[in-house]
């Protein structure tokens, strides 16, 4: 073509990024890699080819590890750890920098082997990807700075395994390697098989930054090399990135090991846009949200909903906007959408929108190159929530759509899924976006805006989308524990009866179970009596069963208007409580020591009533935080209900451990369903009376008596429970958190140690983050 | 310099295009249309902002586009101590904007700019500087750049300068109208403005830094669009900010919106600020992107600008020659 012929067709014409300095490093590499362990390269072994998607190309050879491999990188990471934590924050923080600036000097070589591997095309490797790596790395370094004088209370976990996916490759090494390295931890990560270039690009840097050998330890392979990280016994934490169904696998199998886990899994995530909203600015946001990295994005607004009325003409100017997306070579600068990571994937996404029945499937009329991974984005309107394509997470540049008449309904809608990972409105009304926003079920939601990240900003989901945060202090918080070195926990049994005791003297008490603000009967119909030291009976308390969980639940779930009360009414609630608690402090304390024996009944109701007001007060000062983003604008954390909180309480304790717990789950707005102490249950069911006088409304909090073994599985699997706690001395924790799977709801479990109750450190923020989950909004403004 | 006439060759001047396109002959003023125009700015700035970074035009494409680029200017001088033989010098610079040793190794003689806009007063002697050329004249008129005399004389003055011989008036508006909502007062001023030119081209310019918000500039688009404008233009290039993207973004959507409601297509000229070939590449990109390749031709699009085509005779040279050009080497506007 001549400059006269475009002149007349105004084409944009080509304009490729050279790949050369990326395929010498490559060839500067043998083009083909072994592990980085202990700070070295091992010598390359059988492995794999790594492909580009764009071309099919073989770009070089990867080792499949093997078990040994795994068990060299555990022990180098092991070797490291003790030494890299006390380099204390700032040599940690000069470390992190030097990572920061090593990955500013080679941007444009992780840039171009990004795009070479992924597929992704160039300009969101050079402008997104890689600029948020570098951040990630700078603000850690703060983080590490900063750790020794603002988390004095907390320490690194040890060695953490890291399993990250092939969407954001070395992102979501930064996302990992970042946090776990500025809390004192060391790390065996595993990259995607698909996408493992820039990890191991990221090794030859930290050779360069002079990064303590073991520290960052660097495994390849498949979903076996992933497994053998997730079962290591020499792993303290696993933190992964991938989809929901490996991540269920994951928390099945890291069950009872005592490892901490922080999943970030798939979405569904709705894009919602009411009739007032500036309509192109919200479909130039879709381009963003689903049409980014060819929608292979866990977060991305896939989930399209726009009110009815302005319905037609949005998905129109869509159509029309999609037919401008340009797809073709990921390398080239004017492309906007590049190739799929693999054929495989190409395959599956295929696959789904040709199985799709009904709906008005539209696909963009730009041209595909004639090879490679290329599927052209997609929008498919009218469906129905009832569709599986409205369900289910397609991960690829497909879009469905449906319509909504109100704000409610669009909550409503939003809300009706699995998932909740993050969320898109779209309004230029500031009451009606503040409002939506916080009642979407949902990690991350954007106001105005989509798929903004900062390191800053926490991210992570809810339901099915896991737990856990990424960025910020709360991700931080997530790869450290509490100091000190945790004591076991003796199982307590309850006292056997001397025989031929007759019961209690006076008229007989019929202790109950306390649901809905009700007192009930067990679905069962029996009871168990329950003996003192001296083996004379004390009461008989009813056995809970299945049904009273399922009812114990449901009045849970109904009592809904808890978590929208302000913390000014449950702090008086709270107070009441421990005012009520407190007129009948002697027979408490009778009750206690009858139960226990000894004489710690008196100091134990004053604890608790300390430990009530201690939640009185955390009720309206929990805040979150305004988070420090590059944006004008503002990323408001904050830390939002779970919903509904099952707990098994200590046994030890009866009282003080059952108001350790209710405490800060009520306080932050949720409903718990409490299973009292197995052997010592009396303090519990005479504490529903104090509920019951103190305004506390039906639901809100409800007790159950019984087996902590025969309970705990059915709690645990509960599909509308959001979260399990255990601190019972029976020895629940595995099988918890493998039940936990079925909806992965979060849980936190006592895995046999012990807690001291009566020690301050029982209460405060630990307890209040367990109780809480920390939604991010995103609210972008100027007029 | 002076050019030859040759009436053989291709010229590439606007009014040679195919006359497809009807005048806008406006329309009742809508304003359930113009409140329910909405202009996110954050979510506008940052369109805007990774319009310059998702495409990128190089090598021949680029010495296409900048020839483009070239074709759309308004060449402007609006100064108080214009005179006529510097208008002339600016006119012969319109006829032959580039160097014509480039433009031959290009394969593209004959370039010319779109226009060339000056103050009343200049336009007799512009119009004789460019007699046979084709290049309209284009006059700022209604009391240029704060539109606040009477508004008797802002009429008589745009047919004062369609007598002179400018075929293209740009008019500024009353920006107090935007600023009070008085929507009504806008339509009805800007339809006196469209009569009053007859059959010159008229652009509206709305002082865009001057209206406060994004959603006024929205909203005053439409309405100039309503009342008749053939093109709706950024600035005066006196004002504090001028063309921004931001700002063109809006202005386009609002021209896409009108386009897709009524099929007329109004033209857009961004005016002041715009003086680097990069700017004017990412400008081509935008109107390509958002309203379509045939919004890339000089007759619904210009450029309000005086120092834009020095740098794009430079980077027009650095691509005959592979070697960076120097300002002093290009005949001065």
């Amino acid at each position: 073509m001549t400059v006269k012929d475009i002149f007349q067709t105004m084409d944009y014409g080509t304009a490729p990024e050279s790949a050369a300095d990326a395929l010498a490093w490559l060839v500067d590499q043998g083009d083909r890699f072994g592990h980085f362990i202990g700070g070295a390269f091992t010598a390359p072994g059988h492995g794999f080819d790594s492909r580009n998607p764009a071309t099919d190309e073989v770009l070089a050879t990867l080792t499949q590890a093997t078990q040994g491999d795994v068990d060299d990188a555990v022990a180098a990471a092991r070797r490291a750890q003790p030494r890299w934590e006390k380099l204390g924050g700032h040599g940690r923080a000069r470390h992190l920098y030097a990572l920061a600036r090593l990955v500013q000097k080679h941007a444009r070589l992780f840039a171009v082997l990004e795009t070479l591997d992924n597929g992704k095309p160039i300009r969101e490797a050079r402008d997104i990807d890689i600029p948020l790596v570098q951040r990630h790395f700078y603000f850690h370094a703060g983080l590490a700075q900063l750790m020794d004088s603002e988390m004095p209370d907390r320490q690194a976990l040890g060695v953490c395994g890291q399993i990250i996916p092939w969407n954001f490759p070395l992102l979501m090494l930064a996302w990992k390697v970042a946090p776990a390295l500025a809390a004192g931890n060391t790390v065996v990560l595993k990259p995607a098989e698909q996408t493992s270039l820039t990890a191991l690009l990221f090794a030859d840097i930290c050779r360069q930054a002079g990064l303590p050998r073991g520290v960052v330890n660097i495994v390849t392979g498949d979903g076996a090399v992933g497994e053998m990280i997730v079962t290591h016994p020499g792993i303290d934490k696993i933190a992964f990135t991938g989809s929901t169904e490996v991540g269920r696998r994951i928390r099945q199998a890291t069950a009872g090991s005592g490892k901490a886990l922080t999943l970030e899994l798939g979405g569904k995530s709705p894009y919602i846009v009411f009739d007032d909203a500036d309509m192109d600015s919200a479909i130039e946001g879709l381009v963003d949200a689903i049409w980014f990295n060819q929608g292979q994005v866990c977060c991305a607004g896939s989930r399209l909903l726009v009110q009815e009325g302005v319905a037609d003409r949005f998905h129109t100017r869509l159509r029309a906007r999609m037919d401008k997306l340009r797809i073709g070579n990921p390398l080239d600068k004017s492309i906007d959408i590049g190739a799929m990571v693999s054929p495989e994937q190409l395959a599956r996404v295929r696959a789904l929108v040709d199985g799709c029945e009904g709906g008005l499937v539209h696909r963009s009329n730009a041209t595909l190159p004639d090879s490679g991974c290329f599927y052209p984005p997609t929008l498919i309107t009218g469906l129905a929530t009832a569709s599986p394509l409205m369900q289910e997470e397609i991960f690829g540049p497909v879009l469905v759509s449906t319509t909504f008449r109100t704000p409610s309904e669009a909550v409503e809608l939003a809300n009706n899924t699995r998932y909740g990972l993050a969320a898109s409105l779209w309004s230029e009304n500031v009451n009606l976006a503040l409002d939506v926003a916080p009642k979407l079920a949902a990690g991350v939601i954007w106001v105005n805006g989509t798929n903004m990240f900062d390191a800053a900003a926490p991210f992570g989901g809810m339901r099915e989308s896991g737990f856990g945060r990424e960025g910020g202090w709360e991700g931080l918080s997530a790869y450290t524990r509490a100091r000190g070195k945790p004591k076991a926990l003796a199982r307590i049994t309850p006292f056997e009866g001397k025989a031929g005791d007759t019961g209690p003297e006076g008229i007989d008490r019929t202790p109950k179970l306390y649901v809905g603000g009700k007192q009930a009967r067990p679905d069962g119909g029996y009871s168990r009596t329950i003996h003192g030291k001296s083996g004379r009976a004390l009461g008989q308390v009813p056995v809970a069963g299945r049904k009273d969980i399922r009812n114990a639940v449901e009045a849970a779930r109904g009592a809904a208007g808890w978590s929208a009360t302000t913390g000014h009414l449950r702090a008086q609630i709270l107070y009441y409580i421990a005012e009520n608690l407190s007129a009948r402090a002697p027979e408490f304390a009778a009750t206690l020591d009858a139960m226990q024996g000894g004489k710690g009944g008196k100091a134990e109701v004053e604890a608790s009533i300390r430990r009530l007001f201690t939640y009185a007060a955390w009720a309206d000062k929990y805040d979150g935080r305004v988070k420090g983003v590059p944006l004008r604008g503002v990323a408001m954390a904050m830390p939002a209900p779970l919903g509904v909180i099952a707990a098994i309480c200590p046994d030890d304790a009866p009282l003080l451990g059952l108001v350790s717990l209710m405490g800060p789950a009520i306080a932050m707005g949720n409903r718990a369903v409490l299973v009292a102490s197995e052997a010592f249950p009396l303090a519990a069911t005479d504490f529903y009376q104090i509920l019951d006088t103190s305004d506390v409304p039906g639901g809100v909090v409800n007790i159950l008596t019984g087996s902590h073994a025969d309970l705990a599985p059915t709690l645990a699997a509960h599909m509308d429970v959001d979260a399990v706690w255990c601190f019972s001395s029976t020895p629940l924790s595995g099988q918890i958190e493998a039940a936990s799977a079925s909806n992965l709801k979060r849980t936190w479990v006592n895995d046999a140690t012990a807690r001291d109750w009566l020690d301050t450190k029982s209460e405060g923020t630990e307890f209040l983050e367990q109780a809480t989950e920390i939604k991010t909004i995103w609210v972008p403004y100027g007029e | 310099m002076q050019q030859t006439p040759n009436p053989t060759r291709n010229r590439q001047l606007p009014q040679t295009l195919p006359a497809s396109e009807p005048r806008n002959p406006g329309m009742e003023l809508d304003m359930d249309w113009v409140r329910a125009a909405q202009a996110n700015r954050s979510a506008i700035e940052r369109r805007a902002a990774s319009l310059g970074t998702r495409r990128s035009v190089k090598k021949d494409h680029q010495a296409a586009w900048l020839l483009k680029a070239i074709t759309c200017i308004d060449l402007t001088t609006l100064a108080g101590d214009d005179t006529e033989g510097r208008v002339r010098r600016l006119c012969a610079k319109a006829r032959q904007p580039v160097r014509p040793d480039l433009l031959a190794a290009l394969g593209m003689p004959g370039i010319t700019v779109g226009a060339v806009c000056v103050y009343h007063e200049m336009v007799p002697a512009a119009v004789q500087a460019l007699a046979g050329s084709g290049i309209p004249v284009a006059a700022v008129s209604t009391g240029f750049p704060a539109g606040l005399s009477p508004f008797h004389l802002r009429l008589a003055e745009i047919g004062e300068s369609v007598t002179a011989g400018a075929q293209e008036i740009d008019i500024v508006i009353s920006r107090r109208h935007v600023l009070t909502g008085n929507w009504q007062a806008l339509y009805d001023e800007m339809r006196q403005m469209r009569a009053a030119c007859g059959d010159a081209h008229v652009k509206a310019i709305l002082a865009t830094g001057e209206l406060g918000s994004l959603r006024n500039v929205a909203r005053a688009s439409l309405v100039c669009m309503m009342a008749g404008a053939d093109f709706i233009k950024t600035s005066t290039g006196k004002e504090v900010v001028n063309a921004t993207l931001p700002v063109s973004l809006v202005m386009i959507r609002a021209i896409r919106d009108y386009h897709e409601r009524t099929g007329i297509r109004i033209g857009y000229k961004p005016a002041g600020g715009i003086s680097k070939a990069k700017d004017a590449l990412v400008y081509l990109s935008l109107m390509k992107e958002e309203l379509g390749t045939r919004w890339m031709q000089p007759d619904l699009f210009r450029f309000g600008a005086s120092s834009l085509l020095g740098d794009i005779e430079r980077q027009l040279e650095h691509h005959v020659t592979g070697a960076y050009s120097a300002a002093w080497r290009h005949p001065l506007a």
